[in-house]
């Protein structure tokens, strides 16, 4: 299992570094926001109720990366969806390996490219003046909660391919990537939230990653809002990994 | 003149067609501004309560939406332009005797009118928002900047697309336009945005042409001098990517 799980990681990356065009979704729009909302907001850290930060892009990190790792999920859905409509998934099928280190190979690559997403947005963010007031292992929580997250987003693509078969069609998700975004408290406190977004915000496991994420970055690490970000990774994480082998399954099913 | 007119129409009912036939093709183009204006205006509703936004948040952020629309509408030109490229059907129409700047016309006259879709139903999602009916004459400016900057960007994706010949360049085509909307006072007046971000939107012709388009929301009096800034900025973009785009044509296949 670990062998084709690793083949198929690197295969995957492989393709990956191989396209730069494949990383300007994930990395150049979200800094183009990042950049417009701090220069736009920054003055909303002086309404009644935002919390005290450094600075509006200090809090804008958890909501400019979280953007970046669910451009990452698209991103994995086109890239299987291309895969079934070539044939290569058909001959990935037919090779001699457990079917299920399709799903993790692929979603180890994608744990592999949210690091480096999480990596690359904590260095920008240093660059023009952010500080990660939780220092080194506030970083690392951050990476880590980033990278589960991402590969959770890898998988929610990866079952929507295995599911419609065709990437126009899992493209067609991208604007609804933004919606349970901006559902959630990734962009603004909950707080400050305007009905009906706070309501949903409460219940969004987005809002829970994007705390997790941002708090080693606008504060001392607090072990209650990054233990919720994990969870909530983690249970999207097992969650689509599951869809994603469900689908697989059913689509070995057919003839 | 009227083979030239026939070549504009058709390439109009084309777009047109392509609308109505692949009308899932037309969907993200007026679903994201949309999902942008809600999403928006839901989260950072309450920096409208900051002093300096001269009105509702929700209305100071809808013509920023109705552009967005705008630009995205420009950009799928420039990809449907590679898709063609791609096909051989391009190479088909090079042959046709006509003047290549027509061909272009066609084109960008096509995503000015298919500009008009996002633009109208962002603008019912505003009033559905609450967001006050800004008048005839604001409408009648605003809808010939939108489908003027539609125009302008389909200009320079259609650069991008012969220049590339792929549908991959797609991005490129799209972050040019979404860069220069972004960095004007899309989000929030000069008073309110941080130095550096203020200065790139003086500088910023398309910020005049936003402001051309708010007017008529916020503060909700149209005046000629922003509207004939808003004219010659249009003007000056379309020149300068226009006259590119048509010489990147003339010299396709030569």
């Amino acid at each position: 299992m670990i062998r084709p799980v690793r083949a198929l990681a690197g295969r995957a990356l492989r393709n990956a570094s191989r396209r730069p065009q494949f990383f300007v979704p994930m990395l150049v729009f979200p800094s183009l926001l990042l950049a417009a909302n701090t220069g736009g907001f920054s003055r909303t850290t002086q309404l009644p109720g935002f919390p005290k930060v450094h600075g509006f892009l200090d809090y804008q990190l958890a909501a400019a990366i979280t953007q970046s790792l669910l451009l990452g999920g698209v991103s994995v859905g086109i890239a299987v969806a291309l895969e079934i409509e070539s044939g290569f998934f058909d001959r990935l099928i037919a090779s001699p390996i457990p079917r299920t280190s399709i799903v993790f190979g692929r979603l180890a690559a994608t744990f592999c490219i949210a690091l480096l997403q999480v990596a690359f947005f904590l260095a920008l963010g240093l660059v023009f003046g952010a500080e990660v007031q939780g220092g080194v292992g506030g970083a690392l929580l951050v990476l880590l909660v980033g990278a589960i997250a991402g590969t959770g987003f890898g998988g929610i693509g990866m079952s929507l391919a295995l599911r419609a078969r065709n990437a126009s069609l899992v493209q067609g998700i991208f604007p609804f990537a933004f919606v349970i975004l901006f559902l959630s408290s990734a962009f603004f406190p909950m707080d400050l939230l305007q009905a009906p977004a706070d309501w949903v915000a409460a219940y969004n496991p987005l809002s829970y990653i994007a705390e997790g994420l941002r708090n080693p970055i606008i504060a001392p690490v607090d072990a209650g809002a990054v233990l919720d970000g994990l969870v909530a990774a983690l249970g999207v994480t097992a969650a689509m990994t599951g869809l994603s082998v469900f689908f697989l399954r059913g689509r070995l099913r057919e003839p | 003149m009227s083979a030239s007119i026939r070549v504009l129409s058709a390439f109009q009912r084309r777009a047109l067609n392509e609308v109505l036939r692949v009308p899932g093709g037309a969907i993200p183009g007026v679903l994201a501004p949309a999902i942008f204006l809600i999403g928006l205006s839901g989260v950072f509703g309450a920096a409208g309560n900051l002093r300096g936004y001269e009105g509702d948040f929700t209305a100071y952020i809808l013509p920023f939406g109705m552009l967005q629309g705008a630009t995205f509408t420009g950009a799928a030109t420039g990809v449907n332009l590679a898709r063609d490229i791609e096909q051989g059907w391009f190479d088909r129409l090079l042959l046709a005797p006509q003047r290549r700047s027509l061909l272009l016309l066609g084109l960008v006259s096509s995503a000015a009118l298919r500009a008009t879709l996002p633009a109208t139903f962002l603008l019912l999602v505003g009033l559905l928002l609450g967001v006050s009916w800004p008048g005839i004459e604001a409408l009648v400016i605003a809808y010939v900047l939108i489908m003027g900057f539609a125009a302008v960007v389909a200009c320079y994706a259609s650069l991008v697309a012969l220049r590339f010949r792929t549908q991959q360049a797609a991005p490129l085509m799209q972050i040019g336009g979404f860069i220069a909307i972004l960095f004007t006072t899309a989000y929030a007046p000069l008073t309110l945005q941080s130095t550096w971000l203020a200065d790139i939107a003086r500088l910023n012709p398309v910020n005049k042409i936003l402001e051309g388009v708010r007017q008529g929301f916020v503060p909700g009096t149209v005046t000629w001098g922003t509207t004939w800034q808003a004219l010659v900025a249009l003007a000056a973009m379309g020149l300068v990517l226009g006259g590119l785009a048509v010489r990147s044509m003339r010299r396709t296949g030569r």
